[in-house]
Formats: C-alpha cells, sequence, structure tokens
C-alpha cells in the first residue's frame, strides 16, 4: 500500500460556521484594522455577530439555520 | 503538590502506600464514592506531576496499579451505564460523526455555571467556583496530550495543531494552564498546583477522572477525543459569560484575560476538534466512531451533575 497524501488547506470554510484560516500574520477586518495573528489557525466569523470581529466566537451556533 | 487529606478508608490507604510503599496491608473497601473518587484521582496525578511526599516510583508499583485497576472498572462501568441509559439511537453507528457531535452538543440541556456567573452569582461563589476549576485548568490539555501517539495520522496532526495553540504556541506566557494560575493570583487565590484539592467536591474528581481515564487508555482513545470535542464545543460562549460575570464583579484583569482567551481560541478548536481530530479517526478507524460519542455524552453528563451540585449548594438550582 502506498502511503497516501492528505488535504490540508489552508482556507476551510466551515457549514454553518467560521471560515478557518491557516498561516497568516495579520488580518485586517471591515473596518480597516489590522489585527496581529498569534496562531497557526484562526476562525474568521462569517455570520458576522460575533461580538469580537473579525474572529468567531460560537455565536453562529445560536441563530437559527436558514 | 502534597498528598490530599483522605475522605475514607480507601483514600486513607492510598495515601499511606504512596508516602510508604512498606505501609498498609490490603486496600480496604471505599466508604463512599467520593472515597473511591479521591482514591482515583490520587492514583491518576502519580501520572501527571505527582506529589511531593509521595515515592515516584508508586506510579507503576503492582499493588498501586491492582488498586487503580479496581477503581477504573467501577467508573468506566458506571459512565458507561449512565451512558446506555441515555443515549437516544442504540446500536446505530453515525455516518457523520461532527454532525452526531453537534447534535449531542445541541441535545444538551445541563445547567449552566456561567450562566449563573454572568447574571447572579456573588464574589463568593465565583471564588468557589474558580478553586473547583483549578483542578482542571491547572493541568489543562493534559489528559489530551497522552492521546497523540495512539492516533493514526490526520487524527494525529489535527490534536497536535489544537494542542499546540492549548500550550500557548511555544510561548510559556501564553499557555492555557499559565493563563489560569495568573488569574487565580490576580482573584487573590492560590496559583499552585493542585493547591485546592482538598475543596475539590466528589463531583469535580469524578469530572476530572473521567478525563484521565479516557487520556490514559489507549483502548478509550475515541472517549478521549469525543470528550475533548464536546469540551470544545461548549466552550466560547460560556467562557464568554464567565468574562462578562467576573466584570461584573470587578475581577476583570488577568482571570476574565484567561476566559476571553477561550472565546477566541475554543471557536477554532471546537472546528478542529470535531471534523479534523473526530471526523477523521471515524473514518480511519471506525470502531471508534460510537466511543467518540460515548466520551462527549460522559463530558456533558458529568459537566452537569458538577454544575448540578454546585448550583444546589448555593441555593441557585433552577
Ligand atoms: S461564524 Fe462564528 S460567530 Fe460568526
Amino acid at each position: 500500500m502506498r502511503e497516501r497524501d492528505f488535504d490540508h488547506p489552508e482556507v476551510v470554510l466551515c457549514p454553518d460556521g467560521p471560515m478557518l484560516l491557516r498561516g497568516a500574520r495579520s488580518v485586517q477586518d471591515a473596518d480597516g484594522t489590522v489585527h496581529p495573528v498569534r496562531r497557526p489557525v484562526v476562525a474568521l466569523c462569517r455570520c458576522e455577530k460575533s461580538s469580537r470581529l473579525p474572529w468567531c466566537d460560537g455565536t453562529h451556533k445560536v441563530i437559527p439555520k436558514g | 503538590m502534597r498528598l490530599p487529606k483522605p475522605r475514607g478508608g480507601l483514600s486513607e490507604w492510598v495515601v499511606a502506600r504512596l508516602a510508604d510503599a512498606g505501609a498498609a496491608g490490603a486496600a480496604p473497601a471505599a466508604d463512599s464514592l467520593e472515597d473511591e473518587a479521591l482514591a482515583l484521582w490520587t492514583l491518576h496525578e502519580l501520572s501527571y506531576r505527582g506529589f511531593e511526599d509521595a515515592d515516584d516510583h508508586a506510579e507503576w508499583d503492582p499493588e498501586v496499579l491492582h488498586v487503580r485497576h479496581g477503581l477504573e472498572v467501577a467508573l468506566e462501568d458506571r459512565l458507561r451505564s449512565r451512558w446506555e441509559a441515555a443515549r437516544p439511537v442504540a446500536g446505530d453507528l453515525p455516518d457523520d460523526v461532527p454532525a452526531a457531535l453537534e447534535a449531542l452538543v445541541a441535545a444538551d440541556d445541563g445547567p449552566s455555571l456561567a450562566d449563573h456567573v454572568r447574571r447572579r452569582a456573588d464574589l463568593d461563589q465565583v471564588l468557589e467556583l474558580l478553586r473547583q476549576r483549578s483542578i482542571y485548568h491547572l493541568k489543562e490539555s493534559d489528559p489530551s496530550a497522552f492521546v497523540v501517539p495512539r492516533l493514526p495520522v490526520r487524527a494525529k496532526a489535527a490534536l497536535m495543531e489544537l494542542q499546540y495553540d492549548e500550550y500557548g504556541d511555544g510561548d510559556p506566557n501564553r499557555l492555557h494552564a499559565h493563563l489560569f494560575a495568573r488569574g487565580l493570583e490576580a482573584a487573590g487565590l492560590r496559583p499552585e498546583y493542585g493547591a485546592y484539592i482538598d475543596d475539590a467536591i466528589a463531583e469535580n474528581l469524578e469530572m476530572n477522572n473521567a478525563g484521565s481515564l479516557f487520556g490514559l487508555h489507549r483502548r478509550l482513545r475515541g472517549a478521549a477525543m469525543g470528550h475533548l470535542a464536546a469540551f470544545e464545543m461548549t466552550s466560547s460562549i460560556p467562557s464568554r459569560k464567565m468574562a462578562q460575570g467576573l466584570d461584573r464583579l470587578g475581577l476583570d484583569g488577568p482571570m476574565a484575560a484567561y476566559y476571553d482567551e477561550h472565546v477566541e481560541a475554543d471557536a477554532i478548536h471546537e472546528q478542529l476538534a470535531a471534523r479534523d481530530i473526530c471526523g477523521t479517526l471515524a473514518e480511519d478507524e471506525p470502531d471508534q466512531a460510537m466511543e467518540i460519542l460515548f466520551g462527549a455524552w460522559t463530558c456533558l453528563d458529568v459537566e452537569a451533575r458538577f454544575a448540578t451540585a454546585m448550583l444546589a449548594s448555593w441555593g441557585a438550582d433552577r
């Protein structure tokens, strides 16, 4: 059996959830503010309801699914 | 840390035996579930940081292991029978484990300590809760670390991606357990590892024992990763409420910062844990799928039991 290659994308869109972003050094939010990134992976809010944009804070889970 | 104060015949035997291998005869039966839980907690601790006043050889002493094994069997039987009694669909193997985890978490209706802290808790209650939580948070993520060598490739890489962040991304100042210790100190509490073990209630000991049991046995790797996923999936929103409650009581500063950090970190970790760890583990080892759900359900159940006991002790039950 050959050892396989795995998918390991830098950008992952989670169903009804955030966008995971790997390897970013900084992220500019919608207001133009640039946030430094100190983690290997961050979760960017896609529902716009997070209390700490641009990051996901889990709020998407309490929004009824459309 | 020093050996805890015994709470019955069995924990007394354990403490005496760990302090002096020549001491004590055969282990007696436990006097109560609390005695049993403290005995097992103490034996498990030998595999973490240990005790200054215990013999380091005790970790692998056959007689001590024999007692630990008996206690682990009893605990696992108890956890499994709760799960069997509660799980909705008997025998059905989930084909989409991340979705099944999400459904399990969404169905959780256990009482929320974070809600109480956010809205009503007084300062004494919050400080008591922090002392109880210190039993786990000062060894945060350590039970999951035991599982790394036991996983297939994708789940292993994903667990490391998560753990790296838990352990501060290489910066000791940002290691989560250390952030909690700083928070304890700032709140006027003792930050040393294990300082409040004598205050830990039986439900808290059982909650910690369940995590250690899953982490320390390769056979239970699926349960360990399910437990981790449920923990992360129920962390960001409650962490935000904890931070709000701490602010309300004037405990803003390092302890609120600890919970703040978890709002952001655990929103990432829950995705990694459910999808990249548990999802791929179930694909690579299908016999682990139900074990993952067992571990996840158990995580929610032991937290609900702990929360119920704490709220009842404050007269704040629903
Ligand atoms: S996507 Fe998670 S809070 Fe918006």
